[in-house]
């Protein structure tokens, strides 16, 4: 998948094919090579199931670099250097970036273990489709290179440049969403090698062929690449530096002024009269977009899922599952109306012990060294060991329990039907305080400024200290069954009243409130600038964090009692219509749905790109996320 | 109002001209070093408050002035911990013969009138009662009637209005027009809070004008958002943390359209207080040539 502008010597390339690993061959007893997806300079790159996960088809992209320094120190020092550079890859969590989930040395290769994308690169694509691509999609791909580009180039402490941008290191996922591949970390095996060129020809800009990488060279690549998608003219075939001479409007007069505009500037062969950042020139495509209308037709263009989704697996329980799940060391745990709390394989759904209470469990469980912590409508806060389900002890409160447990600072903050919340010793079971609130808690302390913050069935929303001292205290109109979220200095929760707050953590303070349609119990989850929750309304909502205003709304067919929960760039949340939806959070749009045959009520938990679910179908799924 | 500001600042600036005087006789230090002596002994105040000064001048090149400014600092600490509460308010007027003055004289009234009304109980009486909608409402409802009182009093004309209401440690501003409200950071950070309203920005933002082109844009005062101007007017209200270890400011365009921020931080970082500060940046811009009023406000949080 590396490519380069070297050639190899000769012979050595067949040598290298020889190399290449065989389908069948296990890495690291772990990864299963299924069939080589790409050649490059370094090495190859292979389709691989990870092996961790038996009963699920759990694929990973296995890029394999060949370590072919004839020195052994060299060879260390380019080993040393692979490590660094996957540790760096590995901190980047962008939408657009693949994940890295492993990596390591065996003899003379070296390997790194990434997510798997299903998908097209973007010079497939080109080629395969008869005639240009439209406008508006080429559009859209820019402004997410741009996005990825920006976050790259502002990483800490140093940029990150890519090098290498071009079609060909371009996926479009199921989605139709691009995600970057192949960094060039490749580049750590060429050392010694005279004359090495990071950076395909054709797209690269004057400066690099100087040896000058910068952010400026990635804007250019880019700018090189829209060309390319825009007039399927592949600039390796052309003369270097050459767009000036073939503007992309020449050669497809169906692309607006303004996109060529924009394209042009990214091509500039002084650096300096490029755009200054990929955010700037983000804004520019924006900003063409607005102008010629070619914006508008993306946000309705919605992808449809493939032959609908099927679960990874799922099993049934006794009864309707209201509660969340948890997943912990590999376990799935779900508490049930069946009174039972049920512990499964997260990987296949495979039975592995339940532990009868004797209420049922509507809460998530809270997990603590090796320890489940869960309360029941039986009026107990039970702990059992993770493994066993053995019973470690019980802790006695006057009401049942829905509100779910939090650990914090050596204790087990949770709230009761009886209308006080319970601090617990984490080791010895017993009270270390309570306070009486006005009613019933039921929504999920949360611990942050060393304060705990809950709401209670009477409207009242209180701040408590570690010693059980009020600290300060809201008045919501009616009852608070949503669990509170702290962010910085800010608190949100929403209220059967209809509204979502947003609070000064410090003081108590009223922000700002949002009107929902209907009320709600849902609990709020927040990513990047905005808050999401669910209303009794039908909708889900996506509100800006910082002034209060809705950012976009998803129907969904019937209440919304359950929780959004945010992985990656994807929003879960069910429906008592039966559905888990699952939307793309910064604009709302749904990627896809899951039929249950019943409400849901709880909760999705999202672990390593699977999402579980429960249903009142009595049921748990797992689904890939 | 502004004549009893400018006099204020006269003597304050004088007493701390005396000041440095003296701290030169007794020591051969300059004020800077002074400063990052005192701040390297990292003085602890104990008592968590929130300070704030002001500057305003006419400038050089105009008879009158229309730019307002409103500041309130108060500290009320009793047996209960007092939470740090600041208002300020930046407003620069504009339109024929004097109505500039008086929509922006107006505006601050009103403004704060209506802010303060609201919070009379939560400062004056007792017990303390916050007040029952929330921060942004609060700012949202005050810009309305603000808004309405100045296209009453002063038809035809209009303002910008900048308003910063400091409740514990968040900021909420409201906003509309192009005078400014900053995070400035004494690292060498100026990070603008509030967008301005205005022609030259909105074509930088549809990619009319590059950095350069809207820099000598002929018609950088043209405002397309005014308080007072047109039927229904919209605010930018919203609510950030207050920078911690650096600097609320607002301003006129007569003070960010003429100095540059890195010398605005210099004005600030050389100043050995808040009101010096202020009266740096007010001189900064004069010498600038003091194209237009020039009025800003700075405010810490310290402890």
């Amino acid at each position: 998948m590396e490519t380069q502008s070297i050639t190899p010597p000769p012979g050595e390339e067949s040598a290298r094919s020889r190399r290449q690993l065989q389908a069948g061959i296990t890495l690291v007893d772990r990864y299963f090579i299924q069939e080589v997806i790409g050649v490059g300079g370094m090495g190859s790159v292979y389709r691989a199931r990870d092996l961790h996960f038996p009963n699920v088809t759990k694929l990973v992209a296995v890029k394999e670099m060949l370590n072919i320094a004839p020195d052994p120190l060299t060879r260390q020092t380019i080993i040393h250097n692979f490590e660094r550079e996957a540790n760096i890859l590995a901190t980047l969590n962008h939408p657009s970036i693949p994940r890295i989930y492993d990596y390591f040395s065996e003899e003379d290769r070296s390997y790194l273990v990434e997510e798997f994308i299903h998908g097209k690169d973007l010079e497939a694509i080109i080629s395969d489709t008869p005639g240009f691509l439209p406008e508006e999609q080429v559009l859209t791909w820019a402004i997410q290179l741009c996005d990825v580009l920006a976050f790259l180039h502002s990483h800490k402490p140093d940029p990150i440049v890519f090098r290498d941008m071009k079609p060909s290191n371009v996926m479009i996922n199921s989605n139709g969403d691009i995600i970057l591949i192949d960094f060039g970390i490749a580049k750590t095996f060429q050392v010694g090698q005279k004359g090495t060129m990071i950076g395909t020809e054709g797209y690269s800009p004057p400066e690099q062929y100087r040896g000058e990488a910068s952010p400026a060279a990635d804007i250019y690549a880019l700018g090189a690449t829209c060309h390319h998608a825009l007039t399927r003219r592949d600039p390796r075939l052309e003369p270097p530096f050459s767009f000036g001479e073939r503007p992309v409007r020449r050669i497809n007069s169906r692309v607006s002024s303004e996109l060529e505009a924009v394209i042009n500037t990214a091509l500039q062969y002084n650096p300096a009269e490029r755009f200054a950042g990929a955010l700037e020139m983000r804004e520019a495509l924006i900003a063409a977009g607005r102008k010629t209308g070619a914006l508008s037709k993306i946000a309705t263009t919605s992808i449809a899922p493939s032959g609908g989704i099927k679960p990874i697996w799922a099993f049934k329980c006794e009864d309707e599952i209201r509660g969340t799940p948890l997943i912990y060391q590999g376990a799935l745990y779900v508490g049930c109306y069946d009174n039972n709390l049920y512990a499964l394989n997260a990987a296949d759904g495979k039975f592995q012990w339940k532990y009868p209470a004797d209420g049922g469990i509507v809460s998530r469980p809270a997990a603590y060294e090796n320890n489940l912590y869960f309360g029941s409508e039986d009026r107990r806060l039970h702990v059992i060991g993770a493994r066993t389900g053995k019973i470690v002890w019980t802790y006695y409160t006057e009401g049942p329990i829905r509100s779910s447990p939090r650990i914090a600072e050596g204790h087990i903050f949770i709230g009761s039907d009886d209308h006080a919340l319970h601090a617990v010793n984490l080791n010895t079971g017993r009270s270390v305080w309570q306070f009486a609130s006005a009613d019933e808690i039921r929504s999920t302390p949360f611990v942050a400024n060393e304060l705990v913050y809950f709401g209670c069935e009477s409207g009242d929303f209180y701040a408590v200290d570690f010693r059980g001292a009020m600290k300060w205290h809201y008045q919501a109109k009616r009852a608070i069954t949503s669990s509170p979220i702290v962010v910085g200095q800010s608190i949100f929760f929403a209220s059967i009243d209809g509204t979502l707050y947003c609070l000064d953590a410090r003081n108590g303070w009223a922000v700002w409130r949002f009107r929902l349609g209907k009320g709600s119990v849902s609990s709020p989850a927040l990513a990047d600038n905005f808050v999401f929750v669910g209303a009794a309304d039908g909708f889900i909502y996506g509100v800006d964090a910082q002034t209060g205003k809705e950012a976009w709304r998803f129907r969904t067919e019937h209440q919304v009692s359950g929780s959004p929960v945010i992985y990656r760039d994807s929003l879960y949340c069910g429906s008592v219509d039966g559905n888990l939806y699952c939307l793309e959070y910064r604009s709302g749009r749904e990627r896809w749905r899951f039929k249950t045959e019943a409400a849901i009520t709880g909760t999705p938990a999202v672990f390593d790109d699977i999402v579980y679910i429960g249903s009142t179908d009595h049921q748990v799924y797992a689904l890939l996320a | 109002m502004a004549e009893f500001f400018r006099k204020l600042f006269g003597n304050k600036s004088k007493s701390s001209r005396a000041n440095q005087v003296n701290s030169v006789t007794t020591a051969p230090l300059s004020d800077h070093q002074i400063e990052s002596i005192i701040s390297s002994q990292s003085v602890q105040y104990e008592m968590q408050q929130l300070i704030a000064a002001s500057g305003q001048s006419v400038g050089k090149q105009r008879e009158h002035n229309e730019d307002s400014l409103v500041a309130i600092t108060a500290t009320l600490v009793g047996n209960s911990s007092g939470i740090p509460f600041g208002l300020y308010v930046v407003a620069d007027g504009m339109g024929g013969h004097q109505f500039g003055e008086v929509a922006s004289n107006a505006a601050i009234h009103v403004l704060t009138g209506q802010i303060m009304r609201k919070f009379h109980s939560f400062l004056f009486s007792m017990p303390t009662q916050q007040p029952d909608e929330p921060l942004q409402e609060i700012m949202e409802s005050a810009f309305q009637e603000a808004h309405r009182v100045v296209q009453h009093e002063a038809p035809g004309s209009g303002t910008t209005l900048t308003a910063a209401l400091v409740v514990g440690q968040q900021i909420t501003i409201g906003h509309v027009g192009d005078s400014r409200a900053y995070a400035v950071y004494p690292a060498g950070r100026v990070e603008q809070l509030t967008r301005d309203h205005s022609l030259v920005k909105r074509l930088e933002e549809l990619g009319h004008l590059n950095k350069e082109e809207a820099a000598n844009f002929p018609h950088r005062n043209v405002l397309i958002r005014a308080l007072g101007q047109g039927e229904a007017l919209e605010a930018d209200v919203f609510t950030v943390p207050f920078p911690r270890n650096g600097y609320l400011m607002l301003c006129s365009d007569g003070l960010w359209g003429v100095v540059p921020d890195q010398d605005i931080l210099r004005s600030i970082s050389d100043a050995p207080n808040l009101h010096r500060a202020c009266q740096n940046m007010v001189t900064a811009a004069n010498i600038a040539g003091g194209p237009d009023n020039i009025t800003v406000i700075l405010a810490q949080m310290i402890g």
